[in-house]
C-alpha cells in the first residue's frame, strides 16, 4: 500500500473556481480560490452565465497554480475529484468536463464528490480528531440539512428547510434594507454594533418534524416590519434589524442542532456551508454545546466558503471505498445527499 | 502529425483524429443525449480503436463558436483539460468557417447557417479558390438582414447547418438568388472538419495554449445585454 495518497480536486459548482491538491484527506497542500463575487454584485446575485464563462477562462490557471503551490505534478497524484452536483449545472459542467479530460489523458481515477459532502468533509481538515458518526449541520445559500455524518460517505437526513435556505433568508433580507450581495458577510457585520433583542421576530418550528426549518416566515416578518415602519414613517435602526433578524436565525438552527445531538445521543457536533462563517452562529453554537457537554466543531471561514481542499478532503474517503467514476459522468444539478 | 478534433457547438458531438492528411478515425453523434456524457467516451473510443498513444497528439483542435454556449464549454474543459494534462497546445477553430471548409471548394458560395434563436442565426460567407476565402465573418444575425447581404451579392448560395429546417421557407421567399441546401452527410457540424481546418491553422502558427484558450460566444448573457439596455451604455 502506498504510503500517501494525494487527490487533485476541482471545484466550479456556483461562482468560485476552485483547485486544490489534499493528501491522505486532511492535509491540504494547496488551496486555490478564484472568486467572481466583485462580477456578480453587479447584478445583485449569482448570474449563471456569466459564472459558467468566467469558470472556463480561469480554470486551467486555476489547477495549475494548486498544483505548483502543492509542488506536485499530476504524475504524482493519485486520483482527480470534481464536484458533480448540486449547483448551477452551467457551472458545474465547466468543472466535470475539465476533471474528466485530465484524469483521463493522465490516466488517473475519477471520483464525482456531492458538493454537500465537501462542506460537512471540510471539518476533518482542520480537526484531525474528528471521526464519524457525528451531528453536522450544514447551512448555506442553498442548502440548510440537520444530518447525522453514520460513516464516512454515509448520511441520514434528520431536518430539511421546507422553505428558504438561511443563507437565502440572509440574501433577502440583505438586500430589503439595501446592504447588497452577498447578504451573509454583511448582516453579520452590521449585526455587531445592533442589539439582537430589539425586535422579537419569529423563530418557526415546523408541527410534528421538530428538525426541519422554515425561514420564509421570518423573512416576511422582516419585510412586514419594513413596510410598517415605512408607512409610519419611522426610522428603522438597520443595526438593530440586523441583529435582531440574526438572532432569529441562529437561535433556532442552534436549538435544533443541540436537540438533535442530545436526543440522538451525539457528543460531537459540526456546522458547515457558507453560513457556517457566521460569527453569530459560531458563537452560540460553542456557548450551548459547551453547556451541554457537547464537543463543537467548525471549519474556519475560508473552508466553509466554496473550495476544492473540501472536495478533496470527501474524495479520499470515496477513494478508499473504492468508488470510481466513468468517463460518461455528467453534472447533477439537483444531487441528492447521499445519493450514489 | 496528429490533430485532435473536437466538436460540441450544437446538438452534434463530434470527435476526430487527423493524421498526416488522413481522417483515421472519426465519431459524430446527432441525438439528443448530452455531451458532457457523450464526448469523452467517444474521444476514448477513437483512441482505443485506432491504438493512439495520446501523447504522441500534437495539438487539440477545438470548435470554439458560436454554438450553444453549454456545448461550447463542454467542447473547450474538455480540450483544456486534455491540453493540461497532455502539455499540448490548443487549436481556437470558429465553428462557423469549420461548416464551410466542409463544402470545400464549392462552386458556390457557402454559407453556414446555425440556429441561433429570436429568429437569428449565427452565419458567415465564404468562397474557394486555391483556398476558403472568408466574405463575411462570424456574426449573429436576422435572417432578413442575412438575405439582404447575399442578394446584394447576386451569387448563388449553397447552405449548410441545422438553421435549414428552421429557415429553409424564409430563405427561399426571400431570396433573389439561386439558393440550395448540403446533403445530410454534410449539413452539420463535423470533428474532422476541425481537425483538418485545425491542421492548416497550425502551419500558419496559430495555436494557443490551453490556459488561454476560451469559446467565442458571439454573444453576451442575457443578464449583461439587459443591463447594457438599462444602462444604454456597452458593458
Amino acid at each position: 500500500m502506498k504510503e500517501n495518497i494525494y487527490i487533485l480536486a476541482i471545484e466550479s459548482s456556483c461562482d468560485e473556481t476552485a483547485a486544490s491538491v489534499v493528501m491522505d484527506g486532511r492535509t491540504v497542500l494547496s488551496n486555490v480560490i478564484s472568486s467572481q463575487i466583485a462580477l456578480h454584485t453587479l447584478y445583485g446575485g449569482v448570474v449563471p452565465e456569466i459564472a459558467s464563462r468566467k469558470h472556463i477562462e480561469k480554470i486551467n490557471q486555476v489547477i495549475e497554480t494548486a498544483l505548483h503551490e502543492a509542488g506536485k505534478t499530476l504524475d504524482d497524484m493519485d486520483a482527480i475529484a470534481v464536484t458533480y452536483g448540486p449547483g448551477l449545472v452551467g457551472a458545474l459542467l465547466v468543472g466535470v468536463a475539465e476533471a474528466k479530460a485530465i484524469a483521463y489523458a493522465a490516466q488517473k481515477p475519477l471520483i464525482g464528490v456531492h458538493h454537500i459532502e465537501g462542506h460537512i468533509a471540510a471539518n476533518f481538515i482542520e480537526n484531525k480528531d474528528l471521526e464519524p458518526p457525528f451531528i453536522c449541520l450544514v447551512v448555506s445559500g442553498g442548502h440548510t440539512h440537520l444530518v447525522v455524518v453514520k460513516e464516512y460517505g454515509e448520511f441520514e437526513i434528520l431536518g430539511r428547510t421546507r422553505d428558504d435556505a438561511a443563507g437565502e433568508a440572509f440574501d433577502k433580507v440583505a438586500r430589503a434594507i439595501g446592504l447588497g450581495y452577498p447578504g451573509g458577510p454583511k448582516i453579520d457585520k452590521v449585526a455587531r454594533q445592533g442589539d439582537p433583542n430589539a425586535i422579537a421576530f419569529p423563530k418557526a418550528r415546523v408541527e410534528g418534524a421538530p428538525y426541519d426549518f422554515s425561514f420564509s416566515g421570518l423573512k416576511s416578518a422582516v419585510l412586514n416590519y419594513l413596510n410598517r415602519a415605512k408607512m409610519m414613517g419611522e426610522t428603522v435602526k438597520e443595526a438593530d434589524l440586523a441583529a435582531s433578524f440574526q438572532k432569529a436565525v441562529v437561535d433556532v438552527l442552534v436549538e435544533h442542532a443541540v436537540l438533535a445531538a442530545k436526543e440522538l445521543g451525539f457528543d460531537k457536533l459540526a456546522i458547515a456551508g457558507g453560513v457556517a462563517s457566521n460569527s453569530c452562529l459560531r458563537a452560540s453554537m460553542e456557548a450551548v454545546c459547551r453547556k451541554e457537554g457537547i464537543r463543537f466543531y467548525h471549519p474556519s471561514p475560508i473552508l466553509c466558503t466554496d473550495n476544492a481542499a473540501m472536495i478533496g478532503s470527501a474524495a479520499y474517503y470515496e477513494y478508499k471505498k473504492g468508488v470510481r467514476h466513468g468517463w460518461d459522468l455528467n453534472a447533477v444539478p439537483n444531487l441528492k445527499l447521499g445519493e450514489r | 502529425m496528429k490533430i485532435l478534433g473536437i466538436e460540441s457547438s450544437s446538438l452534434v458531438a463530434s470527435a476526430a483524429l487527423w493524421e498526416n492528411d488522413v481522417i483515421v478515425a472519426e465519431y459524430t453523434v446527432n441525438f439528443k443525449k448530452t455531451h458532457s456524457q457523450t464526448l469523452l467516451p467517444m474521444i476514448d473510443e477513437i483512441v482505443s480503436m485506432t491504438d493512439t498513444d495520446l501523447h504522441t497528439i500534437d495539438a487539440i483542435a477545438v470548435s470554439a463558436g458560436p454554438g450553444s454556449f453549454t456545448g461550447l464549454r463542454i467542447g473547450s474543459a474538455t480540450a483544456k483539460g486534455l491540453g493540461l494534462a497532455l502539455k499540448k497546445p490548443l487549436i481556437h477553430i470558429p465553428t462557423i468557417e469549420a461548416m464551410a471548409y466542409q463544402c470545400f471548394s464549392s462552386q458556390y458560395m457557402v454559407c453556414p447557417i446555425m440556429d441561433a434563436r429570436r429568429n437569428q442565426v449565427y452565419t458567415g460567407l465564404y468562397t474557394f479558390s486555391d483556398g476558403m476565402q472568408r466574405v463575411m465573418e462570424p456574426s449573429a444575425l436576422d435572417v432578413r438582414e442575412l438575405m439582404e447581404k447575399i442578394n446584394t451579392m447576386g451569387k448563388p448560395v449553397l447552405f449548410v447547418g441545422d438553421g435549414i429546417p428552421v429557415y429553409r421557407d424564409q430563405i427561399e421567399k426571400l431570396a433573389a438568388v439561386f439558393c440550395c441546401f448540403a446533403p445530410a452527410f454534410m449539413n452539420r457540424q463535423r470533428g474532422a472538419a476541425v481537425a483538418s481546418l485545425g491542421a492548416v491553422y497550425w502551419k500558419e502558427g496559430k495555436i494557443e495554449s490551453a490556459a488561454e484558450h476560451q469559446p467565442n460566444y458571439l454573444r453576451k448573457s442575457q443578464a449583461e445585454r439587459e443591463r447594457e439596455a438599462k444602462s444604454g451604455e456597452p458593458i
